[in-house]
This record gives structure tokens, sequence and C-alpha cells, in this order.
């Protein structure tokens, strides 16, 4: 029996994949193709714009960063509620990458090819995003506003298609490197870095400025391995005074608490990736069960390239306050939620200038045109020879759990340019936060 | 049986036709082309995604079929054959380079599965020694410690990061337009095919009466003078090349090999689509692999549908395809495939007792 059964039912374990897949096939092929007229790119219908991210929902880079696209998804519903950009409803669809390198190449490549997205908006992490710049541009799909500050994103020759938004850990690197230079002269300063080109390019920047005698050791920690005790004892016998961290919120906070551990409290200067006062408060508690003060953080040093959203007297953070208290009033107000809120504000300003009928190529020359001004202290370096984000920062201090900014806003760029002063001024927000076409 | 004594009595008055679907290597590549055509009609009208889902299933199955021989034909538990892919994908990305001045990509995926047999001989070798929850937890050990030794070679294997490879991209003959997922479904669909007529074949050999004897019995295997560690060392060397070729299938299609791909989950869930199958049966691997591509993919997508908040969303796929699992079990305790024989059983008794209906 089983010889006459095996060769039918093996063409019927074909059928059945086959069947399976092709089901599936069908459901898509009936989202994507459903809002055919009015369409000037994938993604686009003539009442809605699609656009898709990758975020870390879940695993260790979830806590803090989560909040982003749910603040994108706030700021659009605000739009939306107004009657959306050019006529046109913005619709953000995440999905949950738990910063693990191999699941973003998946959520993408179905984010792409599934959910026909308009553009990638917002794609969060260094080694998750840097899997998928190559898959994304040669796909043509235009890759805007990556969260993360890695040099790489800025390659027009290389990736035409992806732009950085953020300020680059470079930049940021020399900006906190020449205030540990001038402010802790003589003291010996120990780096903390992510393994990766998130720590690297911030090690660059600072190695700059920091003399290199004061350098006395450099550890890095993987992501996802939570055990940092060795590093910590290493830069504890090195007898540094000032930690230079490029890290993220969980373990910034791993860092403060070895240091409760350990008895050991040097000055922490903190990427502003790794230096929200919410998200890091939040941490602390969850991590020592709520044994260790909020007060803890206080004195963290950074530098930010948004107003302060703890300012509420700005009248931008007042605007994005409130879409925060109407649409995501259970998420604490904090950085991420201001980040999400403001890169997608930024996205809106190139669309609305994309005009009637936008397209992947238009929104691409859009950006290298310079026009689009965003929110922040610092104009963004946006050219045909340039995709890089916000140009600089202002320097910034934990004070009682707020984040407060000192002094004007630096600019500078990712080689060996001098750090300048800058009077940019992004002006009013627009009436309701909607931003207004180039006509 | 006794149709089986049937058939070879009757062997005489045969018709060509049949004897030659007797002979087992025909029989089996007779199947791998029917399905081979089945699937490049399938691929030609799937979309991109759709044809990276299969890539993803064909992948699965190379990975799924060789545990299968392992677990169901073999008895021997694995919780490690995610470690095994893993070496296959690090092998493979290693090979390729970063450039695109590498050996052929057959040759490459080839390599991919020896030295991935090296690793299983190791491995083999031990669990040879090992029984029931021992091996289990030996194999459990060799998953969860396996990936983090990329960890230690930052430079060499690229730590959490990973390597990246450049996709192997249709050949020019096929037109400008060709999609690459197409490629990519056909590369691992091809690898598919191979392992599994390589697999039917040595099934039904006698080291595939041998893999069983061990299993049911190694005391009465060993008295009818099989040498039962051989026996079960070779068992895991097939299965881990297995593992090895899905390992480098799986770079091939997503062009990276990184720590992250090959977690625990990846282990259990290569377990979950031979149990999920059912134990020992090569289309019941196909059927499991599909399942475990799917299932997650739906499960998703319907709590994308009920509009809830992103941390429930997130953590309702997971639980929903875990649900699916604990249902499928407890309605196909012998898996799909032996869901799949019990319909067939029932409709054949069904037309037989028509037969005898009709001849009385």
């Amino acid at each position: 029996m089983t010889r006459t059964t095996r060769l039918p039912a093996a063409v019927l374990a074909a059928a059945a994949l086959a069947f399976g897949v092709a089901a599936c096939g069908s459901d898509n092929g009936g989202g994507s193709s459903g809002g055919g007229g009015g369409a000037s790119a994938p993604g686009i219908t003539k009442t809605q714009v699609t656009v898709g991210g990758h975020f870390p929902l879940t695993g260790p880079a979830a806590p803090g960063y989560s909040e982003i696209p749910r603040a994108i998804d706030a700021y659009f519903q605000h739009v939306n509620a107004q009657g959306g950009i050019n006529g046109r409803k913005l619709k953000m669809i995440t999905r949950d990458d738990g910063y693990n390198p191999t699941n973003t190449v998946k959520v993408t490549k179905q984010l792409v090819l599934q959910d026909k997205v308009f553009a990638i908006l917002g794609g969060l992490g260094t080694p998750t995003h840097t899997k998928v710049v190559d898959f994304l541009n040669a796909s043509r799909v235009p890759d805007l506003f990556v969260s993360s500050g890695c040099l790489c994103w800025d390659e027009p020759d290389k990736h035409p298609w992806t732009f950085g938004w953020q300020t680059d850990y470079k930049v940021e690197g020399k900006i906190l490197g020449q205030y540990i230079a001038d402010h802790y002269k003589g003291k010996k300063v120990a780096y903390f870095l992510q393994n990766d080109d998130f720590g690297t390019d911030g090690a660059a920047g600072l190695d700059q400025y920091v003399p290199k005698a004061s350098v006395v050791t450099r550890q890095t920690y993987e992501p996802g391995n939570t055990d940092i005790g060795p590093q910590m004892a290493k830069i504890k016998a090195s007898g540094a005074e000032v930690i230079a961290s490029f890290s993220i919120p969980a373990y910034t906070a791993l860092v403060t608490l070895a240091g409760v551990k350990l008895d050991y409290h040097p000055q922490l200067v903190v990427s502003n990736v790794g230096a929200d006062p919410t998200t890091l408060t939040g941490l602390l508690k969850a991590f020592s069960k709520g044994k260790a003060p909020a007060s803890l953080i206080d004195g963290v040093r950074s530098a930010y390239y948004l107003p302060s959203g703890d300012d509420t007297s700005n009248p931008w953070i007042a605007q994005f306050k409130m879409i925060h208290d109407k649409y995501i009033p259970k998420l604490p107000w904090d950085g991420n939620v201001l980040y999400g809120e403001a890169l997608a504000f930024t996205f809106a300003e190139a669309l609305a200038q994309a005009g009637q009928n936008p397209t992947r190529q238009g929104i691409v020359d859009v950006l290298e045109s310079g026009k689009v001004k965003g929110p922040g202290l610092v104009p963004f370096r946006y050219s045909k020879d340039s995709h890089a984000g916000f140009t600089g920062e202002a320097q910034s201090v934990i004070k009682d759990g707020k984040l407060v900014e000192e002094g004007k806003a630096l600019q500078t760029d990712d080689g060996s340019g001098d750090i300048t002063p800058t009077d940019f001024d992004p002006g009013q927000p627009p009436a309701n936060m909607i931003p207004a076409g180039s006509d | 049986m006794a149709t089986r004594t049937a058939v070879v009595g009757d062997k005489e008055r045969r018709r060509p036709m049949e004897r030659a679907r007797q002979a087992t290597l025909v029989r089996h590549l007779t199947v791998a082309l029917v399905a081979g055509l089945v699937l490049y009609v399938v691929s030609n009208a799937l979309s991109a995604f759709d044809n990276l889902q299969l890539a993803t299933m064909a992948y699965s199955f190379t990975a799924v079929a060789g545990l299968t021989v392992l677990t169901g034909l073999n008895g021997q538990v694995s919780l490690g054959h995610g470690a095994f892919m893993c070496i296959g994908a690090y092998a493979t990305a290693k090979l390729l380079g970063e450039g695109t001045d590498h050996l052929p990509l057959a040759l490459v995926l080839l390599l991919a599965a020896l030295i991935t047999a090296v690793g299983g001989v190791l491995a083999g070798a031990a669990a040879a020694r090992l029984r029931g929850p021992y091996l289990a937890g030996a194999t459990l050990a060799l998953a969860v410690g396996l990936p983090t030794i990329a960890d230690r070679f930052p430079t060499f294997l690229g730590a959490s990061n990973g390597l990246t490879v450049i996709p192997s991209t249709p050949p020019a003959s096929l037109g400008a337009t060709f999609p690459l997922e197409r490629w990519q479904a056909w590369i691992t669909c091809l690898g598919a095919l191979i392992v599994y007529v390589l697999l039917a074949n040595l099934m039904r050999s006698r080291y595939g009466r041998a893999f069983r004897a061990v299993r049911d019995d190694e005391v009465a295997a060993e008295l009818a003078g099989l040498h039962v560690a051989r026996v079960q060392v070779l068992a895991f060397v097939v299965s881990a090349a297995c593992a090895g070729l899905g390992g480098g299938l799986f770079v091939v299609v997503t062009q990276l090999a990184a720590p992250g791909a090959f977690a625990l989950t990846l282990s259990v869930a290569l377990l979950a689509a031979v149990v999920l199958g059912g134990l020992g049966s090569l289309w019941g691997a196909a059927l499991g692999s599909a399942a475990i591509v799917l299932i997650p993919q739906w499960s998703d997508d319907l709590s994308k549908s009920l509009s809830l908040s992103s941390n429930v969303q997130a953590n309702l796929a997971l639980a929903v395809y875990g649900a699916l699992l604990i249902g499928v079990m407890l309605a196909a305790p012998r898996g799909l495939a032996g869901a799949f024989d019990w319909v067939h059983q029932q409709v054949r008794r069904a037309s037989t007792r028509r037969e005898e209906e009709e001849q009385a």
C-alpha cells in the first residue's frame, strides 16, 4: 500500500504547499491593487499614503524605542484628523524585528513586497538597518530617516534612496568629545561602546577631541548580553573619572546600576540615543525592582538636536505634547515620543512639498533640494551630495530628572571640520502642525 | 503487508511502466520531477513576497527533512538543529565572502553541507552515548551555545552584527526584470528536491532499515549484527548535513548569517515542524515546514487586523501560533501526514467495501 500511495501523496503535498502560498498570495494581491486610481507610486492611492518601518517592539531595545512607531502613528492620526496631506491620509505599518538583524531582513521584505509601502520610515537601529539598505536601494524604495546615527546612511552614491535623520554619531562624538576636553581637563576617561558602527562612529568623533593619553580603557558590549559586570570592573580598575558611553538606554541604565554596586561614581557623558531621562528612570526602576532612586541619573551629560521635551515654553514642544496628550496619553511624554513625532513631522513636510502626485523619486528630489527644515535646533545637511540628517546638537544635562539644554546649538561635519555655534531657527510651527506644500 | 506480497507475486504480469515505478530511484526522481514542475509553475505565478515565503519553506524543509530522519527514523531527539543550520550558514557566508568572485554557489553549498557534516560527526559521537532527556539536554546546549561563538570572534564572524553576502543574482539569460525572489525560490526548491531524492532513497535502503531497527530496539539491532553507535552517528551526520545545506540556503535568501537567526526558537521550530508534519515522513516534513512558515504569518496578520495596541499585537501572534500548534497536535496526534493517511485509509476502506458489495 505504501508504494502505491507515495506518488500521489507527494504530489498532493506539493500541491498543498502551492495552494497554501497561492491562497495567501491572492489575499495580498487584492489588498494592494485595491486602490488603483490616483496611484502615482506603490503605497499611494487617491486617499492614502502608506509607509512602514521596522522597530523593536520586543527584546532588549524595546524599552523606550517601542514608543517611536506609536508616536509616528499619533502624529499621523493628528494629520488625518485635519484632512491629511494634499488630501491623502497617512498610514504607518509597524513590524517588530526585536532588534534582531535576521528579523529585520524578514519584516522589511514583508513591508516592501507584501504591504507594498511607499517608503520605509524611521527603520530603527544600526546593526538591524544595515542589513536591509542594499535591498531597499535595489528595490528603489525611499528609505527615509533611519532611526540611527550611523554615518553609513549618508552614502548618496551607493545608497541614493537612503536618508539619515538624527545627528550622526561621529558629529555627536565630536561635540561630546569637545565638552570632555574642555571641562574635564586632565581627567582619566573610559569609553563604553556598543560593539558595532554605533560605538565605532561615536568613538571616532570622541577621539578627535579627547586627548589620546587620557583615554585609559575602551570597553564594548554586545546588545542582547546584559551582563556588563566584567567591563565595568575593568573601567573601575582603570581609575577613570569620566565614562563616555555610546549605548542604548538599557545599557546606560546598567552602567549606572553597576556603578552603585561597585560604589563607583564617575561622570557619565552619554550619546543622546541612550540618555533620555524618562526612559532611563523607568529602566532603573524596572532593573532594580524599584530600589534605585531616580536621582541616580542626575548630572548625566549628553547633547541633543531637538528642543528639550521638558521645555514646554517652546512652541514646537507645546504642539507635539498636545498631540501626545490627545492620541497616546498612556505613553510617558519622553524623548522617544518626541523623536517619533518630530520624525513623522519631517516626513509630512517632505510629502507636502512633493506635490499633488508624489512619487518615490519626487520625495527624494524634495529632500535633496534642501528645502525641508524640520523642527530641530540645527538644520539638516540634505543635498544632492549629502543624505545626512541634523548637523549638530546642543549640550545638555539631566537636572531633577529633566533634560536641560545649555547654550547655543553647535554644528559641525563628520570630517575634521571645526565645531561652530549656529543661529539656526526653525521658526514658528505651522498652523495645526500641518506642514504646507511648496506652492 | 499483504498487498505488498501480492504486488511482488504479480510482478511477471506487470507492465513496464509499473515495474519502473517500483525501482526506488526512478520513483523518487519522478516525484521530484513532478514536484519540481509544480513548483516551477507556482513560482512563476507567485508575487515576490510569496516566492520569498516559498524559499523560506524550501530551506526549512531541507533542515526539517534531515531532522525527521534523525528523530522519526532513528529515534534520536535533537533540540540543536538550529546550531547545524548556523554552521552551514556561517560556512556559506565565509565561502561566499564579501565580493562577487567566489566559488560557484552549488559548490559552496555542497562544502557548507560537508563542513556541517563534520560537525555532525562530533555531535553524533557524543549523542550516541546519550539517551532520551540527556540527549535532548546536550543538543539543547549546542543550540544555545554555538551561535554565541560568533561574539567571541568579532572580526572573523562579525559578532552579533553578523556576516553579509552579496545576493546571487539571476543569470542574465532570464531577463533583466527577472525577480530576485523567484530566483531564490528556484535555488532553494532545487536544494530541497535534491535532499528529498537523497533522503527518500536512503530511507528505503538498507541504511534506512538499519536506522529503523536501531530506533525500535537497540539490543535486537545489535543481535542482528548492526553496530548501533555507528548507525546513530551516521544518522546524525546525514541529518546535520541536511541542516547545514538548509543554513546555506538560508544565507542565499537573507544574505545574512547572524547569531540572532539561530536562537533556540529556531531549533524548537524545526522540531515542531517534524512533529507537526508527522515523525519520519518526508512529505510530513514538507507540510510541517509550510506550517511553521505560514502559521506565524497568518497569526501575525490576524493579530494585526484586530487593531490592538502594539504591545499586545507583538505577543498575540506568538500566542496564536502556540494555540494552533496545540490544536493540530490534539486533532492529529500523528501529525498532518498521519491525518492525511487516515483520511486516505478511510476513503480506501469505503471504496473496497463498495467493490466487495458490487462483486457480491
